[in-house]
């Protein structure tokens, strides 16, 4: 009897060892995912793209609209910008499934966008090409529906 | 040989197996948005003011099954998407006047979708109704006879739903832009205002029938009262409870395997168009899928932008916005949903596999495709693996 409870002890012990690895594994992962930030500098440095979905929320399947701040380094307002919208799943190699455009300058560096759909789960790339005054510049968000 | 025992009983403890479903809280999360009550309301659909009125979906069915809206009198809706096969048909190819070129749709959730026919060619469940009735291998009719027939046969309940009929004195008996040479040639000759008043009948014949297929709802499965009893945390009963094999093929279908990336949400489809290999079939004409419709979908009088919209513009979002260009879209077709699918063979757009485990085996190798990049990877799966798949997709339609 005394030997089948130190065969419990030793497998309830190596099943926390390997929890604790597989935890240390995960929390690693995890920390390399892809950035999913909504507002960053641009490639270059030109501009600060900021993203955010109308209804506060990014939901699958639904046509969209969101809102485009830009804003210059030194922090004004971005006006008159043409922005190119592409992108897709990456790891997929296909675009996405609408054609998103700027719909409207809503002032104060804001623009709308309308048409963007995630059909799928999984990564997402929004590649928005930014030209204006300052210059031309892209910028790339990575959304997970 | 109790050690051997104790032993084997306390490694069954510590993984918590033994035949338990026993899924990551990730998995859990992605087998509760397959599940039928994760379906949300149907929307309204305001480009069809009618499409939720009684009487319009009551004249709807009347006209789905009546074999009189065809050239000869053979051939309604129901005579390939049948109400007691999931409303399709069997066959590879739907047969209406002639053997088509497509697999007949089912219809179980069919008002869901922003595009309709395999390759979305249409944007509306109304302005789709209209195109087997004109298509010559499927109803085979002319709008300007469709309406006549409206007038004659149900001119009463078509006023009281619509208002008056135009004047259909003068238009003549057989005319259409689509039809053969005689009756484009008569349409062609009427006038503008005929012309409006057979083409608003005909529209409002779409509106009616898609006020009833909008009734056509996906009917709870044995794997919605599984996933129903995974979200509450009981053990599933009676016929909800998953065997080892229906147990594997759902982790794999939403992990290893993929499947979940195009089938998913409650009606396992993403809605939209992907190249997925699938050869062509020899005997049928050349097809391309969604990048040989875009054009006719844009010029088509019936879509959200045309005349013939009920509401506001704001309603057109997936016309306006719809992908154009792209290589992506050469050979992509709609995924359609997996709600009742093995009771459903052959499968594929043009019915080009018999069996489920061929579709398994043929997203499997995932041969390069005939024209255009076949979205899908190869995977390895074992023949255990394969069976399991089957075995899972059989739990959509019990």
């Amino acid at each position: 009897m005394a030997s089948l409870w130190r065969y419990l002890l030793a497998v309830i012990g190596l099943a926390a060892a390997l929890a604790g690895i597989v935890a240390a594994v995960y929390l690693h992962g995890a920390g390399q995912g892809p950035d999913l930030s909504l507002s960053k500098p641009t490639a270059n440095g030109l501009f600060v793209a900021s993203l955010r979905p109308q209804s506060g929320a990014v939901q699958q399947g639904l046509l969209q609209s969101w809102q485009l701040t830009l804003v210059a380094r030194d922090g004004t307002p971005v006006e008159n910008a043409a922005i190119d919208i592409a992108g897709g799943m990456p790891q997929h190699d296909h675009g996405l499934p609408t054609s998103p455009q700027v719909t409207g300058y809503l002032g104060q560096g804001h623009y709308r966008i309308d048409g963007v759909k995630f059909t799928m789960s999984g990564l997402w790339q929004l590649r928005l090409t930014i030209s204006a005054a300052q210059g031309s510049d892209t910028v790339v968000f990575n959304i997970v529906p | 040989m109790r050690r051997r025992t104790g032993l084997a009983l306390a490694l069954c403890a510590v993984l918590a197996g033994c035949g338990k479903p026993d899924f990551s809280d990730a998995e859990k999360k992605t087998i509760a948005s397959l599940a039928l009550s994760a379906l949300p309301p149907l929307p309204a659909d305001t480009t069809n003011r009618y499409a939720d009125v009684p009487a319009a979906e009551a004249f709807g069915s009347t006209l789905f099954f009546d074999l009189s809206m065809s050239r000869d009198g053979t051939v309604a809706c129901s005579t390939c998407h049948k109400i007691d096969r999931q409303f399709q048909d069997d066959l590879p190819q739907g047969f209406g006047v002639a053997r088509g070129t497509r697999r007949t749709m089912p219809l179980a959730g069919v008002a869901y979708n922003s595009f309709f026919f395999w390759d979305g060619r249409r944007d509306s469940l109304w302005a789709q109704a209209l195109v087997p009735l004109e298509n010559p291998l499927e109803q085979a009719g002319n709008r300007a006879a469709y309406a006549h027939y409206i007038q004659s046969r149900f001119g009463e309940r078509y006023e009281r739903i619509f208002g008056p009929l135009p004047d259909l004195s003068t238009v003549p008996s057989d005319a259409s832009p689509l039809g053969t040479a005689a009756e484009k040639a008569a349409w062609a000759g009427m006038t503008d205002v005929q012309r409006d008043g057979v083409n608003r009948v005909f529209a409002n014949v779409g509106k009616v029938l898609a006020a009833f297929e909008r009734s056509i709802m996906p009917a709870e499965t044995r794997f919605d009262r599984f996933a129903k009893a995974l979200a509450e945390g009981v053990s599933p009963q009676g016929d909800s409870v998953f065997s080892d094999q229906e147990m594997l093929g759902l982790k794999l279908f939403i992990g290893k395997a993929n499947c979940v990336t195009c089938h998913d949400g409650p009606r396992f489809t993403d809605g939209s168009f992907h190249n997925n290999g699938t050869p062509p079939v020899p005997d049928l004409p050349s097809d391309r899928g969604r990048i040989a419709v875009l054009a006719e979908l844009d010029a088509d009088p019936f879509n959200c932008l045309g005349a013939f919209r009920d509401g506001g513009e704001e309603a057109c979002g997936e016309l306006k916005f719809m992908r154009r260009t792209g290589a992506e879209l050469i050979r992509a077709y709609k995924t359609p949903s997996l709600r009742g699918v093995a009771g459903r063979p052959p499968y594929m757009h043009a019915g080009q596999f018999k069996t489920l485990e061929a579709v398994v085996a043929h997203y499997a190798e995932a041969a390069p495709s005939v024209e255009g990049v076949n979205e899908t990877h190869p995977l390895t799966l074992s023949d255990r693996e394969r069976a399991a798949l089957v075995a899972f997709l059989k739990t959509l339609g019990e």
